[in-house]
C-alpha cells in the first residue's frame, strides 16, 4: 500500500517531530520505569537484573515507619482534601456571583498561595506554629491538624479557580427556571448549583488530594517528629542511599495516584460526554 | 453579577469561611515572617523586633548575591530549555490525529501526578555514576570499540583505554536537568492550549504566499502562541527559582539555591530573621516576574 | 389562530395581567419606561421589538426575576410587584430553555411539583400527562442530553405548563429553531394555548411570528410600548413610522399637512408634483409633517398612467429588481432626493415574459384609503 504524502500542517508525521517526542517520552517515562521496574529487582545494588522477587514489597509492609508515614499522609490528604473543597467552593461562588469593594484585592490575595514560593509558604508556616504555640503532642489524628492546616492554606485556592472555571460555563436560566418553578434561594443552590459544580468539585478534590499527596517542602516545615509523612520518611531514606525499598514504597503510592487520576479523570470523561 | 448589599445574608454565609481561613491561616503567618524579617536575634532562638535592615543588608552580601543570580540563572536556563524542547512536543501534539492527541496530552500530564519527590529520586537512579544513564553510554561505548576494531582500528584506541562514568549527578547540570525534567509540563500544555487555538488556515496561508515552514513557524505560529509561551515560562520559571528538593538532592556544594540557604537559616543555622528576610525577598522577586508576565501580556494582546 | 377583528380575542372578566407605570432602571439607563399595560384572560400576547427594546426586561418583571424601579404589576388582580419569582402562579419557558442537565426528562417536568410538596405518585401522573400533552409521551426516562433542541423546549414547555400556572411566559421560544421546525412550532404552540386555555405572554423580535401567533402584539422600542394591536390592526393602521417599519416592509413619503377635513387629508410631498390625497379618520394638523406609509403589495406599478380618477400618481424609474419567487420587488425611483419606493408585484407570469425591467420608465399609483399617514 502507498503510503499517503505527508501533507504540508501534518507536522506530527514528520520524522524528526516524532524523534522530539518519543525523546521527550523517554526522558520524562525513562526514570519513573525504572524505578517501578527495578523495586522487582532480587538485587540490593539496583542495578542490574537479577530476577523477580516481591521481597521488597514484604520488607516496606514490614518497615512500621513507612507504613505509619503512608498513613499519616492519607489521612493529611484526605481531611484536608474535604475541607479545602468546601472553602474553594465557597470562595468560587463568592467571586463568581457577588460584586463587593476591594474584589480585585481580594481575588489578589486569594491568588497568593498559588503563585509565592513552597518554601515562603513553608517557613511562614513554621513561624506561626511556633509564634502561636500550637500544641504538640495531640493524639492522633489532632496531632496532624498543624500540617493539615498548612495543606488547607495552600491547595484551598486551587479548588477555587478550577470550581470558578465551571461556574463561568453556568447558564443563569437554569436557577432562575428553578426559582421560577417555585425553587427557594437555598433549594436552588441544592438542586441546581451544586449538581452543576459537581465535575469541578470532583476535578478540585482530586486536585487538591494530589497536591496534598504530593507536597514535601511545606510538611518538611510543618511536620515534627511523630508525624512523619511519606514524603519526609523518603526524603530522609534517600538522603542515605538508594534502596529498593524505596522503590517499592514509592511504586505503591505512583499506582495510588495513577489509579485515583485514572478514575477521576474517567469519571470527568463520562460527565462531559453526557452533557455534550 | 449581584451586588454583595442584594444579598448579605447569603454574601457573609458563602463568604465568611474562606476569608477567615485565608486570614488567619495564610496572611497571619506571612506577616509574621514579615515581622520577623525586621528583627534581630536576641540569645539563641530569641528574636525581637526592631524594625533594623540588617537582615536585608546581609542579603547584598556578594555570598548571597551569588546565590541569588546562581538561583535566577538556572530558573532562566530551565525555562529556556523548556520552550525549545515543550514547543515542538506541543506542536506536536496538536497536529497529532484526533484519536492520539488525548493520548499524547495524558501522557505529557501524566508525570505531574506522580510524587515530585519521588521523581526526583528516581532521576538519581539514573544519574548517578553507576546509573543507567552511564550504563546506556558504557553500552554504546562497548559497541563502538568492537565496531572498531573490527575495521581493524582497534589497536588506536580511538574511544579511550576504558569507559569513563561521567559524573552526572551532584553538580549544576543535574539540577539544570532536575528543573526541566519535574517543570516541562508547565510549558506544553500553555503551550498546547495557545497552539490548539490557533487557526490553522493563517499557516497555510503564510506557506500559500511563499514563506518556507520555518519562515512560517517563525512569522506566524511563533507570535500568535506568545500568550502560550509567556504563560508557559512563567509556570516554569517562578517554581524553578524557588526550587528547594531538586538542588537538595541533585545538587553539589556548589550549586545550592535560594531555598537552600532559606532552609538552613530556619532549620540548622537558626536564623530566622535573615531566613525571613531572604524568603521576602525571594517573594520579591516572584512578583516582579508577574509583573513582567502583565506587560508582557499586554504588549501581545495589543498585536 | 390569529384573528383579524380588532377586538382582543378574549376579554371575559378582569385582565389576568395590569401593569402600570412600570419601570426599571439599570443605573442611569432605562430598560423600561412607564409602561401600561393589560393583558386578558386567555389572549396570546405577544411583546415585539428590536433587540435591546425593554420586551425581556419586562418578561423578566412579570416572572419576578427583575423588580420594578418603579410601577406595579397585578396578576390576577393581586399585586405582585415584589413578590419573588417561586411565589407567582407563572412560570415561564426559557430562551436556553434551561432544562436541568442532571435530572431526567420526567424529574425536570415534576422538579415544581415536588417543590410544592405535591405527592409522589400525582406528581408522576401530572407529569406524564404534561408531557402528552407536548408530544413526549413515553420520554420520561431520558436525558436531557439524548434529546434534540426541539424535545427540549417541549419538555421546558410541559415543565412550566405542568403547574398550571395563570400565565405561562415565552422568551424568544422559537430563536434557537432551525427554519422548518419554527414553522411548523408556531402552529402547535397556538394549538396548546387552545387546548390549555392559559394565558400566553411571548417575548419575540420575529415580526413574522408575533403576527402569526399572537391575538395581540404590544410592539416596543427604546423601552416604551409604541402600539398594542391585533396583527392585522398593527399591519393596516400602524400608529408611529417605527411601527409601520418594524412590522413589514413600507415606503414613507414625508410631506407638509395642507388640508385635512372630512376624512380625507392632503399633503404637499416635495420632489413630488402632484399632492398626494389620502382617507383617514384621525386627522392631522394643519401645516403639521406627516408621513404617507404604503405598503409595497398596495401599490400597483404599470407602463401607462392610471385610467381611473382619484388615484395618487406618481412616475419613476425602475433602478433595481429584487427576485424572491412568488414576488418580485422592483425598486423605483421617483425623484432623486427621495429613497426608492418599493413595490412587489406578484410572478403570476413567468420571469423571461416580465413587464418590467431595469432602467423601464414606470407609473406608481395607489388608492387614497390603502395606506396611513402618520404623524409621529
Amino acid at each position: 500500500m502507498a503510503r499517503t504524502p505527508i501533507g504540508p500542517l501534518e507536522y506530527t508525521r514528520r520524522t524528526w517531530m516524532r524523534l522530539t517526542l518519543l525523546a521527550t517520552f523517554v526522558f520524562l517515562y525513562a526514570p519513573i520505569v525504572t524505578l517501578v521496574a527495578f523495586s522487582f529487582n532480587d538485587s540490593r545494588r539496583n542495578i542490574v537484573w537479577r530476577g523477580f522477587t516481591t521481597k521488597y514489597y514484604e520488607k516496606a509492609l514490614g518497615n512500621s515507619d513507612l507504613i505509619e508515614a503512608f498513613v499519616n499522609s492519607l489521612t493529611i490528604a484526605l481531611l484536608s482534601t474535604v475541607i479545602a473543597t468546601v472553602l474553594g467552593a465557597l470562595t468560587a461562588l463568592l467571586l463568581w456571583r457577588f460584586r463587593f469593594p476591594f474584589k480585585a484585592g481580594y481575588e489578589g490575595a486569594m491568588a497568593l498561595p498559588i503563585v509565592i514560593p513552597e518554601i515562603c509558604m513553608g517557613v511562614a508556616m513554621l513561624a506561626f506554629f511556633a509564634k502561636v504555640g500550637w500544641p504538640s503532642g495531640l493524639p492522633w489524628p489532632l496531632s496532624l491538624s498543624a500540617i493539615i492546616i498548612a495543606h488547607v492554606s495552600f491547595s484551598f485556592p486551587f479548588v477555587a479557580v478550577v470550581v470558578r472555571a465551571r461556574l463561568a460555563g453556568f447558564n443563569q436560566e437554569l436557577a432562575e427556571a428553578a426559582q421560577d418553578l417555585g425553587a427557594s434561594e437555598w433549594r436552588v443552590f441544592w438542586d441546581v448549583m451544586v449538581p452543576f459544580m459537581r465535575p469541578g468539585l470532583v476535578a478540585g478534590a482530586l486536585l487538591a488530594f494530589t497536591l496534598s499527596l504530593d507536597d514535601f517542602v511545606i510538611t518538611f516545615f510543618t511536620s515534627g517528629p511523630d508525624t512523619v509523612t511519606f514524603p519526609v520518611k523518603v526524603y530522609s531514606m534517600v538522603r542515605f542511599s538508594v534502596t529498593p525499598e524505596v522503590n517499592a514504597a514509592s511504586t505503591v503510592l505512583i499506582v495510588l495516584t495513577v489509579v485515583l487520576t485514572g478514575i477521576a479523570l474517567w469519571m470527568q470523561f463520562r460527565q462531559e460526554k453526557k452533557s455534550s | 453579577m449581584e451586588d454583595w448589599r442584594r444579598g448579605r445574608s447569603a454574601f457573609w454565609l458563602i463568604g465568611l469561611g474562606p476569608t477567615v481561613w485565608l486570614v488567619l491561616f495564610f496572611l497571619l503567618p506571612l506577616t509574621i515572617v514579615w515581622l520577623y524579617s525586621f528583627a534581630e536575634l536576641r540569645g539563641v532562638v530569641d528574636m525581637e523586633v526592631t524594625g533594623t535592615l540588617s537582615n536585608y543588608a546581609r542579603a547584598l552580601d556578594p555570598l548571597y548575591l551569588e546565590v541569588f543570580g546562581k538561583s535566577l540563572v538556572f530558573a532562566g536556563i530551565t525555562t529556556g530549555v523548556s520552550l525549545v524542547v515543550g514547543f515542538p512536543v506541543a506542536l506536536a501534539i496538536v497536529f497529532a490525529t484526533p484519536r492520539w492527541r488525548p493520548v499524547l496530552l495524558l501522557l505529557v500530564i501524566l508525570p505531574f501526578w506522580t510524587n515530585l519527590l519521588i521523581r526526583t529520586y528516581a532521576l538519581i537512579a539514573v544519574l548517578r555514576v553507576r546509573g543507567f544513564a552511564n550504563f546506556t553510554l558504557e553500552w554504546f561505548w562497548e559497541q563502538s570499540t568492537t565496531l572498531l576494531s573490527l575495521l581493524g582500528l582497534g589497536s588506536y584506541q580511538l574511544l579511550g583505554e576504558r569507559f569513563e562514568p561521567l559524573e552526572l549527578l551532584y553538580n549544576n547540570t543535574a539540577v539544570i536537568i532536575g528543573l526541566v525534567y519535574v517543570h516541562l509540563p508547565f510549558m506544553v500544555l500553555p503551550l498546547y492550549a495557545a497552539l490548539e487555538k490557533l487557526d490553522r488556515s493563517l499557516i497555510e496561508a503564510a506557506l500559500d504566499l511563499g514563506a518556507s515552514q520555518w519562515r512560517a513557524f517563525l512569522t506566524v505560529v511563533v507570535p500568535l502562541s506568545m500568550p502560550g509561551i509567556i504563560s508557559g515560562a512563567i509556570l516554569v520559571f517562578i517554581p524553578a527559582l524557588g526550587s528547594f528538593l531538586t538542588p537538595d538532592l541533585l545538587g553539589g556544594t556548589d550549586s545550592q539555591m535560594i531555598a537552600n540557604v532559606i532552609e538552613r537559616q530556619f532549620k540548622s543555622a537558626n536564623d530566622w530573621p535573615f531566613g525571613a528576610a531572604l524568603s521576602f525577598l525571594l517573594m520579591y522577586l516572584t512578583f516582579a516576574a508577574l509583573a513582567l508576565r502583565a506587560v508582557f501580556a499586554r504588549n501581545a494582546g495589543g498585536l | 389562530m390569529s384573528s383579524s377583528g380588532t377586538a382582543p380575542a378574549a376579554n371575559s372578566g378582569s385582565p389576568i395581567i395590569e401593569v402600570s407605570g412600570l419601570c426599571k432602571r439599570f443605573g442611569s439607563f432605562s430598560a423600561v419606561e412607564n409602561i401600561d399595560l393589560t393583558i386578558g384572560r386567555g389572549e396570546f400576547f405577544a411583546l415585539l421589538g428590536p433587540s435591546g427594546c425593554g420586551k425581556t426586561t419586562l418578561l423578566r418583571m412579570l416572572a419576578g426575576l427583575e423588580l420594578p424601579s418603579d410601577g406595579t404589576i397585578r396578576i390576577d388582580g393581586q399585586d405582585m410587584s415584589f413578590v419573588p419569582a417561586n411565589k407567582r402562579p407563572i412560570n415561564m419557558v426559557f430562551q436556553s430553555y434551561a432544562v436541568f442537565p442532571h435530572m431526567s426528562v420526567l424529574d425536570n417536568v415534576g422538579y415544581g411539583l415536588r417543590i410544592d410538596g405535591v405527592p409522589g405518585d400525582e406528581i408522576r401522573r401530572r407529569a406524564e400527562e404534561a408531557l402528552e400533552l407536548v408530544k413526549l409521551g413515553g420520554f420520561g426516562a431520558r436525558r436531557p442530553d439524548q434529546l434534540s433542541g426541539g424535545q427540549r423546549q417541549r419538555v421546558a414547555l410541559a415543565r412550566a405548563l405542568v403547574k398550571r400556572p395563570k400565565v405561562l411566559l415565552l422568551d424568544e421560544p422559537l430563536s434557537a429553531l432551525d427554519a422548518k421546525l419554527r414553522e411548523a412550532m408556531r402552529l402547535e404552540l397556538v394549538n396548546l394555548q387552545e387546548t390549555v386555555g392559559i394565558t400566553f405572554v411571548i417575548v419575540t423580535h420575529d415580526q413574522s411570528e408575533a403576527l402569526s401567533m399572537a391575538t395581540r402584539i404590544a410592539v416596543m422600542n427604546q423601552g416604551t410600548v409604541q402600539q398594542i394591536a391585533p396583527p392585522a390592526e398593527l399591519y393596516e393602521f400602524p400608529a408611529s413610522r417605527f411601527v409601520a417599519d418594524f412590522i413589514g416592509s413600507v415606503n414613507l413619503l414625508e410631506g407638509r399637512v395642507e388640508a385635512a377635513s372630512g376624512g380625507r387629508i392632503r399633503l404637499a410631498c416635495p420632489g413630488i408634483a402632484t399632492p398626494i390625497e389620502m382617507e383617514q379618520d384621525r386627522l392631522p394638523a394643519v401645516g403639521s409633517t406627516g408621513w404617507v406609509a404604503l405598503r409595497p403589495e398596495k401599490i400597483d406599478i404599470t407602463k401607462e398612467p392610471p385610467v381611473e380618477a382619484g388615484m395618487n400618481t406618481v412616475s419613476g424609474k425602475v433602478e433595481e429588481i429584487t427576485y424572491l419567487g412568488e414576488t418580485s420587488v422592483y425598486h423605483v425611483r421617483i425623484a432623486p432626493d427621495l429613497p426608492l419606493m418599493k413595490v412587489s408585484s406578484a410572478n403570476l407570469d413567468r420571469v423571461t415574459r416580465r413587464a418590467f425591467t431595469w432602467e423601464d420608465p414606470v407609473h406608481l399609483s395607489w388608492t387614497s384609503s390603502c395606506g396611513v399617514v402618520l404623524d409621529r
